[in-house]
Parts: structure tokens; C-alpha cells; sequence
């Protein structure tokens, strides 16, 4: 108990001193979720609306791989990127593995199905609101997909926070594909596992704490978002 | 667009659903100006005869044809649909989209809206989520963002059911403004005091058959089918 205790007290004093190696850590990690989040909104927001409002043979089974891709096992998605990665895997040659730019393409696979699904969820509930209007009004595919990204965009946010949370908080994929080699790789959730399996609780818990803090934050804003969204408020 | 001259012609048009047929087969010919009240009970076929018209509706079979080109026709005309939908906006953007679609300029966009928002006495709600407006509050932004495209036809559907006298009559008062300064009206509407006040001439709609067709005082006076003898009695009709 003694040393949890000392652990808290220490942690503390590592965050308000601004401690090097927490600051560093804390900054690769949302360098690197950031990212993953960025480039997986590319793909997943206009897919994920795209699905929404077009009827083609295969929506369904495309829909239900989706959602069978957002169980994904995170672990497993680190294993196949690692040895597409790896020196005799076919991208071997680009040297990528065990760098930041490998954990951000396992997040960007592990959150984009995510995010792709969330999209179509709420995309789909606007298009029913808004179909018999925009088709009234004439509108080309281009004017019903910037109205319905425009007047979801609460909703997008809050599937987009959604997939930063996922990728913040994992560790499985980016422990295998990264290595969590010091001043490289690592970053919050491989340092927590590393410096728990030393004995440094101090660090670990300080880490701990930022990584609550994110984690709060985070669900603090989709509830913000959603319950904007219920009132009408803009 | 010349008085007495015809808009548009339908030839025996149906529209089937699940192997149903709810609308048809229909022929019939609209005038080019006037106030044209589609009647008839609920499950009549109103919503679905006008969406014909509009064209965004999937007829089964037959023809509509419209007077003027094919490209022009839904550019010219607006549709005020049973429930409005409202877009997740304030009242503002609300009637500035419409026109924002055209690629209109700003000042222009501005100008129109205040003239709008006015006539709709909804000034005072501009800034407003439309999302939070009452039920008549919503029928008149939609007619509002209905009229600012400046429409050669209006479609309206049912756009008083479920308002109180003073809605109705404002809405009503906009409509015959509207028609007026040139705007051809085909509204539906299952009630008959309003059909009274405001119809040039009437289609009366049963069990997706067009039972009457003509000028209102004929067929609101002397009607010759005895399912609108009974409708217009007051009587229930199914
Ligand atoms: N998509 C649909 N599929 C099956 N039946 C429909 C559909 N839309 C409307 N109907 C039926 O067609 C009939 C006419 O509907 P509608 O045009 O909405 O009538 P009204 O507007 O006069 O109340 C109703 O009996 C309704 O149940
Ligand atoms: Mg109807």
C-alpha cells in the first residue's frame, strides 16, 4: 500500500514538473494517434456517408463486413502488419517496422472500420430526414454529401472521438509493431506495460494519469457533442 | 405562362407498390394557371398523385408530360412535402438554401432571406434552430423556402393539417399572394372549407381513382359521382 501511496506522490511530481520523459512519451503518443485518427477520417467519413446514400448490390454484405472488421482483435491486426512489414514480409523493403509510421497504419486499420461504421449509422438516420428534400431540390451527389457531412458533422465528431479514444488507449497492435523502444517507439499504454512489469510504479501511474486525463476529456466531448445535438443548439 | 393553355398531361398512369396498385390509372389534363385542390380522405393517393407530378415518384406505367422541357422541370417547380423537413440549421439557413444550391451571391441570398423570413413572420426567429420551432411555424418556413426560389409551381401537401385557424390562415393568405403574382398552386388537402376558399378548380381523389375533375364551383356545388355527393355531404368515405 506504502508504495502505491509513494507512487501516487511521485507521479504527481513528475506531471507538475513536467517531466522529460512523461512529456515526451505523452507527445509521441498523441503524434501518433492523432495521425492514425486523421488519415482514417479521410478514408471513413465520405465512405461511411457514401454508404449511406447509395443503393448497390452489395451494400449489405459491405455493411456487415464492416461491422465485422470493428471486432477486429487488435493484437492480430499488429501481427499481420508486422510481418507485411517485417524485412522478408512484401513492404520489408520500406524499413518501416518498429517506427512510429507502423503504429500509426496499424491505429489507422484498427479505428477506420470504427469510425466508417459510426459514420454510416448517423448518416443514414439524415438522409431518411433529409431524402425527399434534397431529391425535390434538384440536388447533384456532390450538394447531398456536403449537406449531409455539414449537418452531421456533431455526429462525425463524435464517431472521429470515438476512434481517437480506441487508438489512444491500445496497446496490443503498437506494443508488436513498434517495439516501444525508448526515444522511438514509445508512447503511453507500452510504457505503462513496461515500466508496471519493472516495478516503477511511480512512472507508470504518472503515465496512467495522463492517459485517464485523455481518455476523460474525450468522453467528456462526445457527451458535450451529443447532448448539443439532442437540443438543437448550435 | 398563358391562361387556359395545358401544363401538363397525364395518360393512364399507375403506380404499383408491392404488386398493389395506389395510384391510377390516371388520365388527366392541368390548365396553366389557377389553384388546383387534389381532395379526398386519407390513403386517397393525394401524396402519391402529386410526387407524380413532381416526378419523384417511380410511375409503373403510362406518361406525364409536362409543357415546357424535361431538363427545366423540377429546377421550376417546389414541393412542400406533409411533414416539412426541416435541415438541422437555423431559420436563416434554412431559406438561404435553396438559393446557396443556385450558387447565389451572398447580398442576393441576404436581401431574399429578410424579405421572406418577413412576409413568413418569422423575422424575429432567424437566428433560431428550425428544429425548435412549432408545428405552423415549421409549415411556414417551408413554404417560405418553397417560394424563395421563385417556383412556376408550387406542390403543397396537406400543408394545414394539424394547425389552428390563425396558422391556417396566414399560410392561406400566403398561398393566394403567391397564386396571384403568377405561381401555379397544386395543393392537396382533405379538408373542405379550405378547398372552398381558395380552389380554381378541383381533382377529387378516391381509392387512387380520379372520380371528379373540373372547376371548383361545379364540382364543390353539383357534383355528379355519388362518392363526392357523399364526400361533399360530409359523410365518411373510405
Ligand atoms: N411505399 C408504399 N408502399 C405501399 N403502399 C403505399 C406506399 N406509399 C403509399 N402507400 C399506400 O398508397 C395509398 C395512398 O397513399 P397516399 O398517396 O399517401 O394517400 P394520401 O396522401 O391521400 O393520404 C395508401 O393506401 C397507402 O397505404
Ligand atoms: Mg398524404
Amino acid at each position: 500500500m506504502n508504495e502505491i501511496w509513494a507512487g501516487i506522490v511521485e507521479a504527481f511530481r513528475l506531471i507538475i514538473t513536467l517531466d522529460r520523459d512523461l512529456f515526451e512519451i505523452t507527445l509521441r503518443s498523441l503524434q501518433v494517434s492523432m495521425s492514425a485518427l486523421v488519415i482514417a477520417c479521410i478514408f471513413a467519413l465520405p465512405f461511411g456517408t457514401w454508404l449511406a446514400i447509395r443503393r448497390f448490390r452489395f451494400r449489405r454484405l459491405t455493411i456487415a463486413t464492416l461491422n465485422a472488421l470493428m471486432g477486429l482483435p487488435p493484437v492480430v491486426v499488429g501481427l499481420i502488419v508486422y510481418l507485411l512489414l517485417s524485412r522478408s514480409g512484401p513492404f520489408g523493403v520500406l524499413g518501416l517496422l518498429f517506427t512510429p509510421t507502423a503504429m500509426i497504419i496499424a491505429q489507422v486499420i484498427i479505428i477506420t472500420p470504427l469510425i466508417a461504421s459510426l459514420t454510416h449509422q448517423a448518416m443514414r438516420e439524415l438522409w431518411a430526414e433529409y431524402h425527399d428534400l434534397l431529391i425535390s431540390l434538384n440536388t447533384t451527389s456532390r450538394q447531398r454529401i456536403l449537406t449531409l457531412i455539414w449537418d452531421g458533422r456533431r455526429a462525425l465528431l463524435t464517431g472521429a472521438l470515438a476512434g481517437f479514444g480506441r487508438a489512444i488507449g491500445e496497446v496490443g497492435a503498437i506494443m508488436i509493431v513498434g517495439g516501444n523502444i525508448d526515444h522511438a517507439t514509445r508512447v503511453l499504454t507500452t510504457a505503462i506495460a513496461l515500466e508496471t512489469g519493472k516495478g516503477d510504479f511511480a512512472l507508470a501511474l504518472g503515465l496512467g494519469f495522463v492517459l485517464i486525463a485523455l481518455a476523460l476529456l474525450v468522453n467528456f466531448a462526445i457527451h458535450t457533442l451529443s447532448r448539443t445535438e439532442q437540443e438543437g443548439t448550435w | 405562362m398563358v391562361a387556359g393553355i395545358n401544363l401538363v398531361a397525364l395518360r393512364a398512369v399507375c403506380v404499383k407498390r408491392r404488386s398493389k396498385l395506389i395510384l391510377g390509372p390516371v388520365s388527366l389534363d392541368l390548365k396553366g394557371s389557377g389553384l388546383t385542390i387534389v381532395l379526398g380522405p386519407n390513403g386517397a393517393g393525394k401524396t402519391t398523385f402529386l410526387k407524380v407530378l413532381h416526378g419523384i415518384e417511380r410511375i409503373s406505367s403510362g406518361s406525364v408530360q409536362w409543357s415546357m422541357a424535361e431538363r427545366s422541370v423540377r429546377r421550376t417547380q417546389s414541393y412542400v412535402f406533409q411533414r416539412p423537413v426541416m435541415l438541422r440549421r437555423t431559420v436563416r439557413q434554412n431559406l438561404a438554401y435553396p438559393m446557396k444550391l443556385l450558387g447565389q451571391q451572398a447580398s442576393k441570398i441576404d436581401e431574399h432571406v429578410i424579405y421572406w423570413a418577413n412576409q413568413i413572420g418569422l423575422t424575429e426567429m432567424l437566428n433560431s434552430p428550425a428544429t425548435r420551432l412549432s408545428g405552423g411555424e415549421k409549415q411556414k418556413l417551408a413554404l417560405g423556402r418553397a417560394l424563395i426560389r421563385k417556383p412556376k409551381i408550387l406542390f403543397l401537401d396537406e400543408p394545414c393539417a394539424n394547425l389552428d385557424g390563425r396558422s391556417t390562415r396566414e399560410i392561406e393568405t400566403l398561398l393566394l399572394s403567391a397564386n396571384s403574382s403568377g405561381t401555379r398552386i397544386i395543393m392537396a388537402t382533405h379538408d373542405l372549407g379550405q378547398s372552398r376558399r381558395l380552389a380554381t378548380d378541383v381533382v377529387f381523389l378516391l381509392n387512387g381513382q380520379v372520380h371528379e375533375q373540373g372547376p371548383a364551383e361545379d364540382i364543390l356545388c353539383s357534383p355528379q359521382t355519388s362518392e363526392a355527393k357523399a364526400f361533399l355531404k360530409g359523410e365518411i368515405v373510405e
